[in-house]
Order: C-alpha cells, then sequence, then structure tokens
C-alpha cells in the first residue's frame, strides 16, 4: 500500500485536518463525530486516555496487595488446613519438581503483572519524554502489553477448576480463597488501563520533531 | 500528496494504530497490506473468507455446546470417584463471597466467547449467503472487535493444564470428550480469527449497507 506521505513529514490524518476512526481506518473532516462506515465515536486524539489508563492502573494495583497477601487456595486434607497464596503455590510446585509447571504459573501470575505494571506506567509517561526510547519499540511494548496481560487469568481459572474437581468430604476438599477475587479484579483492571491507552499518542512526538 | 490539496475522503484510510494516511489501494488476496511507519497490519484479505468464517464460527459454536455439557474430567481420590463438567466449574464458586468470581469465569470461558461467535455469524452470514448485511450489524460487529479481548477460552485450556499437575499427586485423573471439544474449540476460533480481517468486513458492510 503506497503512503500518501511519502515525502517528510509523515503525513497523519490529524496534520491533514481530518479525523480517522480507530476501529474501522475510515478518514473523515475534523468536525465529525461518528464514524459513516462503522459508527464509532470519532476522536482526532483520545485526550482523556491518559486520566483513565492511569486510574485503572492504580485500581489494579490495590487490588494485587491483597491478591498477594491472602490465601488462593485452601486445601483441607482429613480436617487439616493448608493455604497457599499465588507465590506458596508456585514455591510447592517446584518442591514436588514440578519446575516447568512451576515456571509457567510463576510467569503468568508474578512476573506478567508486575511487569506489565511497570511497562503501562513506562509507557503512560514516556508521552511526555518523547526520546527516551525509539517509538517502534515503545509500540512493540504496547502490543505486547495487550497481548500477554489477559494470559494472568490464568491463576483465576486453575482456582475454578480445582475447587470443582476437588470435592470429596473431609478426605480431601480444596476451596477458593479470597484472593482469587483480587487478583481477577487486578487482571481486569491492567487490562482495562491498556486498552484506555491511545497508541497515537506514542507516534506524536515523530511527527512534531520532523517540522 | 501535500497538505493543501483537496482530499479525496474515500480514497484514503488511516492506520489505526499511528494515524498515518495512506491510499486506500486493492489489496491483492493472500497478501498483507502494513502501515508505513508503525508496520501494524492494516489489511489481509482471504479468499473466500465469508464462507469460511461462517463455516469455522458455526464449528465453534457447536463444539461450545458440546465442551460445556459433555463430561470434562473424572477425578479419582480415595476410591471416591467425581465427574465434572464445565458447568461445574462454574458453579463451583457459587457459593457464599465468591459468588461474583463465578460469574466472572463463566462470563470470561463461556458466555463472551459464545456472545461474540454468535455477533460475527450475525454479521457475517447474511453477506455470505445473499449479499446484503441484517439491520444493526455494524453494532453487532463492533461488540465482536470489543469482546475480542475478554474471551479467554486458551487461557482456560493452559489453565486446566496446569490443574491437572497440581493435583497430579492427591488424585488420578481422566480426560473426558468435554476437554477434547474445548481444545478443538481454541483451534477452530483461532483458524477462524486468521480469516477475519476488519478493515475488509467493514468496508464490505459499508459497502453492501443501505444509504
Amino acid at each position: 500500500m503506497e503512503n500518501a506521505g511519502t515525502s517528510q513529514p509523515p503525513l497523519t490524518a490529524r496534520a491533514a485536518g481530518l479525523v480517522a476512526c480507530t476501529q474501522c481506518g475510515r478518514v473523515h473532516d475534523a468536525e465529525t463525530a461518528e464514524c459513516r462506515r462503522c459508527g464509532s465515536v470519532l476522536k482526532s486524539r483520545d485526550t482523556t486516555s491518559l486520566q483513565r489508563v492511569m486510574a485503572w492502573w492504580v485500581a489494579g494495583l490495590i487490588m494485587y496487595i491483597p491478591a498477594n497477601l491472602y490465601p488462593m487456595l485452601r486445601t483441607t486434607t482429613l480436617g487439616k488446613d493448608t493455604s497457599n497464596t499465588i507465590v506458596g503455590g508456585v514455591i510447592e510446585l517446584v518442591k514436588h519438581g514440578d519446575y516447568g509447571v512451576g515456571g509457567i504459573v510463576f510467569l503468568a501470575s508474578v512476573i506478567v503483572p508486575v511487569g506489565k505494571f511497570f511497562a503501562i506506567a513506562y509507557l503512560a509517561f514516556s508521552v511526555h519524554r518523547p526520546d527516551t526510547m525509539h517509538n517502534k519499540a515503545r509500540q512493540h511494548l504496547y502490543e505486547v502489553v495487550e497481548f500477554i496481560g489477559r494470559w494472568s487469568m490464568m491463576d483465576v481459572f486453575v482456582v475454578a477448576i480445582l475447587t470443582a474437581l476437588v470435592q470429596f468430604n473431609i478426605v480431601l476438599a480444596i476451596h477458593p480463597g479470597i484472593a482469587a477475587i483480587c487478583f481477577a479484579l487486578s487482571v481486569a483492571f491492567t487490562m482495562l488501563s491498556a486498552q484506555s491507552f491511545d497508541p497515537r499518542l506514542i507516534w506524536d512526538a515523530d511527527e512534531a520533531s520532523q517540522p | 500528496m501535500k497538505p493543501d490539496e483537496p482530499l479525496d475522503l474515500d480514497s484514503l484510510i488511516a492506520c489505526p494504530v499511528c494515524d498515518l494516511l495512506h491510499t486506500d489501494a486493492v489489496i491483492p488476496v493472500g497478501s498483507q497490506a502494513r502501515c508505513h511507519r508503525c508496520h501494524t497490519v492494516l489489511m489481509t484479505p482471504r479468499s473466500q473468507a465469508m464462507t469460511h468464517i461462517v463455516m469455522l464460527a458455526t464449528t465453534s459454536l457447536i463444539l461450545m455446546v458440546a465442551a460445556v455439557f459433555f463430561p470434562f474430567l473424572d477425578v479419582t481420590a480415595a476410591g471416591l470417584e467425581r465427574h465434572s463438567s464445565v458447568m461445574d466449574t462454574i458453579l463451583a464458586f457459587s457459593t457464599g463471597l465468591l459468588m461474583p468470581l463465578s460469574f466472572a469465569v463463566a462470563a470470561l470461558i463461556v458466555v463472551l466467547p459464545t456472545l461474540r461467535l454468535v455477533a460475527i455469524l450475525y454479521t457475517v452470514t447474511p453477506m455470505a449467503i445473499a449479499y446484503k448485511p441484517w439491520p444493526h450489524a455494524k453494532a453487532a460487529f463492533r461488540l465482536a472487535e470489543s469482546l475480542q479481548p475478554w474471551s479467554m477460552a486458551e487461557i482456560f485450556i493452559v489453565g486446566v493444564a496446569v490443574a491437572l499437575v497440581k493435583i497430579g499427586g492427591l488424585a488420578t485423573l481422566k480426560l473426558g470428550p468435554a476437554f477434547w471439544a474445548f481444545a478443538a474449540l481454541v483451534i477452530v476460533t483461532a483458524l477462524k480469527d486468521t480469516f477475519m480481517c476488519k478493515l475488509t468486513v467493514w468496508k464490505t458492510l459499508e459497502h453492501r449497507s443501505p444509504r
């Protein structure tokens, strides 16, 4: 496909006095409020984007704290109760020698959520300091966050499956802990945070730096 | 193209990610159009795409019914046996404080993926069989697009694998037909998504909708 703006600077819809739909790519006059092709609300730049990103980010972080402090699973074996937090569950798996699965759980429930908090915060703050990292690298970071973030929900499903399967009265029973809710909410909130981010903000600096 | 030239809006398309303007060329079937600046895939038309989408989405829906109601896993521990379907997994949380979690799990693995499949079928089937889309097809496709990150059937399958390892030491397990239905559902859905080119669907919808 040919680039309409092969001559410098890169010609964006905003620079041409137009507004583009982020859903379907249709270009409209700047005053148009609703996309004629798909009916989405049009905004040249989402000015409230960063506010919403940070609001969901903080909500996610608040939920992430109890998610790690409270037990995720409560196992009852012949009247004895043992509780496991998220990290405790990983340690248990490693102790049994299940390094592979332990690694997957550690990746999905610890590395990905923590990495996501840093990545979203970095993307939001670097909008105003555009020369910290190359645009393409930041775009990649954003795509990775969007793609991988949902996989943290895995641990919640593990709890759901175990609770449904392991119900043998007093012999052996597994119950969900309060951390399961907190963790599910934390993952949902950080997903909303990432979705609120307007990736066009990453590229606006590109436009401004080339007069 | 210079910014001061009059622009023909119908011949332009803007990258949904970085707002860069491109001329909207006809893309040969089987090739990809990428954004010049951020390299986001803009369009990847496939031959017979609509027929394939209808067939694969219908297959997914049928598999979903099997996955939800057939026995999913059999667990044996200390001489006691327990069958459970995905329905049981969902209902596992339905007591006490953790009720909201059961709603969330049900939504993420069954309700939202099903809703998304129905919305896609509603949008594409009339266009594949006849020519004109049904009323509200645009709203249906917007809904399908917004549900994509929240359909987590594939994450559930990985969660099942982790859960199997976790209780491997406590109980004996047998996989039921629903597990395989779910695994097939994940593959068929992924295959269907490779045929879905968002921008092409939107352009077709616009082209065939009555003005």
